[in-house]
């Protein structure tokens, strides 16, 4: 957006509020990744490091495995370096 | 009229409390009133003044006050310590807590003008609240020396300030120190 | 029914707070704050108030909790002095910015060094950017009526902006004069109870202080300037039903004998009283001075300054504060900054006074008067900057 097609002053809600909750979620931050996290889940062992250990909170954790989810992922590949059983490779993009 | 008067005492003395009660009593004489101490920290034991104003007018001045019209000596030992009459006018009003007589003191003040009315306190305290605070017993000198408000008024707030018995005795103080006062023009 | 007490300037403070129905208080004590502080967590102790007391270690903590408080809607007071002020001031920007009604008493302390408790206006001025609705008093009464008025400014949806009452220390914090007082129930009828227009609400979540770059920062400004703007309408329509209720009318400047005078005055605060009472005498001498008092600081009443000084020659603006390296105190160049937009000639010096509470006596302020009738007369201002009551 241009700043001239921005709303001004007497149109933005007061104060800089926000008035609708979790719109960060509208920015997809995984959509610059250059490396990817995949995981073998014959290795996985489900011990949950990689949800613990991952900054953006885009490691879903599901029944009996993990899986990660790829609009907020950046790519970072901490969850890869954690993995007790190396069961995370990064993997690279193909743009 | 607009008055003013001085207090002289040494800090610990109720220096404030009795300014600020004499300034209540006026109030409820329907008089304005400021009552403000000697801006900052206190030392027990220092000289301390304090200070009331009272007026059938609005007060709008906010200075110190550098002429008193009436200057009260809490504490006797003060008297040759410190300039107690500093700045009083040339007609002004001396009450001291003190054993001599108004003319001796007034002799030995040097206030050829002023009124000096004189009253043993610290022996009415010591008979009345058998502790020597006296600075309730100065009230009722200077209503002797100069009728800024009425008994009855400095009665009622002093017994709403120390409510019970502590209250009555002060009351006892205060009219004790009336009668008991003598002053020379 | 109103009744007089005989109150301190913070006791007066204290008690209009304790009849405002504030549902927090979150305070530090600092001289000569210290007795409104001290009166009013009596009142809670003796469960004369259903306000939360917040016990913080500092000022800045104070105010973070005032503003987290005031967004979730409560209505608020605080109090302060000096270091406590200039500890709190990235705060008091952040409370104006998210728009908290805040009230607060500020009892007017220099700053160090060297250390002093005494009166003088270097800490509010200090933080006289801050976007705050600021008011001086000049005695306790003048200080529990703008309480009172405080919460209904701030609290407006129109304006929706912090307010500080500001007294002078010792000379009125710790001086007892009569004060009349409403009933309590005139008061909660006057001062009602907040009504948020938006507040932070676990059922209703809003984001309140995100993040604000370039693109939108500049805009919320310049709604809290409107807000400011905005501000003297409420001020006058409080102003009024103020009166209404008491008899006592409060404007956003008090003036003295301006109709014929001369040569006047303008100041804040206690000295202003002072320069009534001077005025007063001289005016009886037949010599033709006023007296301009302004109760509004922020937003500065340039328009009623203006009207006020219409037949006038002189003026002599007092400041109780050092702007220094500028080139007046912070009254007078807004005082200057009004009449050079309005095109308007005065002989017009400023006076720095009082600082670390040296007493301006009546016969300094006779003096300046004396000064400023020599400038209306011979239309020559000799010295635009002078400080008086100094030692050379």
């Amino acid at each position: 957006m241009s700043e001239e097609s921005k709303p001004g002053w007497k149109s933005i809600p007061m104060a800089g509020v926000l008035l609708e909750p979790g719109s960060a979620m509208k920015y997809k931050t995984g959509d610059w990744r250059a490396f990817r996290p995949i995981i073998d889940e014959e290795k996985c062992i489900n011990c949950l490091l990689c949800w613990i250990y991952c900054p953006d909170g885009a490691v879903i954790r599901e029944e009996k495995k993990v899986s990660i989810n790829y609009e907020y992922c950046k790519g970072c590949g901490i969850c890869a370096n954690e993995c007790p059983v190396k069961a995370i490779t990064m993997v690279e993009e193909k743009r | 009229m607009l008055v003013e008067v001085r207090w002289h005492g040494r800090g610990g003395q109720g220096i404030v409390t009795v300014s600020r009660l004499l300034a209540q009593a006026a109030l409820l004489d329907g008089k304005y009133v400021q009552a403000f101490p000697e801006f900052g920290p206190e030392r027990r034991g220092a000289p301390v003044t304090g200070y009331t104003r009272i007026s059938d007018d609005p007060i709008t001045i906010h200075s110190h006050i550098y002429n008193p019209s009436i200057i009260v000596i809490v504490d006797p030992t003060l008297i040759g310590q410190i300039d107690v009459t500093k700045g009083l006018v040339e007609d002004g009003t001396v009450v001291a807590n003190t054993e001599k007589a108004p003319q001796e003191l007034k002799e030995s003040l040097k206030t050829e003008k002023a009124k000096v009315y004189t009253v043993n306190a610290t022996r009415i305290a010591l008979d009345v609240l058998g502790r020597p605070i006296y600075n309730t017993a100065m009230l009722g000198a200077l209503v002797k020396a100069s009728p800024l408000v009425t008994l009855e008024s400095l009665s009622k707030v002093v017994t709403e300030r120390f409510p019970g018995a502590v209250g009555e005795k002060n009351v006892a103080v205060i009219k004790r120190a009336y009668e008991e006062a003598k002053g020379i023009e | 029914m109103s009744k007089i007490l005989g109150l301190t300037g913070d006791g007066a403070v204290a008690y209009a707070v304790k009849q405002c129905n504030v549902d927090v208080v979150a305070a530090y004590p600092i001289t000569p704050q210290t007795l409104i502080v001290e009166e009013f967590s009596e009142y809670v102790h003796n469960g004369e108030v259903h306000t939360e007391f917040v016990c913080v270690e500092s000022e800045h903590s104070a105010m973070s909790a005032c503003v987290g408080a005031s967004l979730t809607g409560a209505r608020v007071f605080t109090a302060t002095a000096s270091q406590g002020l200039a500890l709190m001031h990235e705060i008091l920007y952040i409370a104006s910015s998210l728009r908290c009604p805040i009230v607060m008493g500020v009892v007017n302390r220099t700053l160090s060094a060297p250390i002093n408790i005494h009166c003088d206006h270097s800490d509010m001025m200090g933080s006289r950017d801050c976007g705050w609705i600021q008011i001086y008093v000049e005695n306790a009464q003048e200080a529990y009526d703008w309480v009172l008025q405080a919460f209904r400014i701030a609290e407006d949806p129109d304006v929706l902006l912090p307010v500080t009452v500001n007294l002078d220390a010792f000379i009125l914090s710790h001086s007892l004069e009569g004060v009349k007082v409403l009933d309590d129930a005139e008061v909660e009828k006057f001062v009602s109870t907040r009504k948020p227009v938006l507040r932070v609400d676990p059922d209703k979540p809003i984001t309140v202080g995100a993040l604000c770059l370039t693109d939108f920062f500049f805009e919320t400004k310049r709604q809290h300037v409107e807000a400011m703007n905005n501000s003297p309408k409420t001020i006058s329509r409080v102003n009024n039903e103020f009166a209404e209720l008491t008899g006592r009318r409060y404007d956003f400047i008090e003036t003295f004998g301006m109709d014929d005078a001369e040569a006047a005055i303008i100041c804040l605060g206690s000295t202003a009283g002072t320069a009534k009472a001077v005025a007063k005498s001289m005016r009886s001498k037949g010599k033709k001075v006023g007296v301009i008092k302004p109760w509004v600081y922020r937003p500065f009443p340039a328009e009623q300054i203006v009207k006020a000084i219409e037949n006038l020659k002189a003026l002599a603006v007092l400041d109780r504060a050092c702007s220094i390296g500028a080139p007046y105190g912070p009254l007078c160049s807004d005082t200057i900054a009004t009449l050079y937009r309005e095109g308007i000639k005065l002989g017009v010096f400023n006076v720095i006074y009082g600082l670390g509470g040296r007493d301006m006596t009546p016969f300094d302020i006779e003096t300046v008067f004396n000064e400023t009738l020599e400038v209306a007369k011979t239309g020559v201002v000799k010295e635009p900057l002078k400080f008086v009551g100094v030692r050379e």
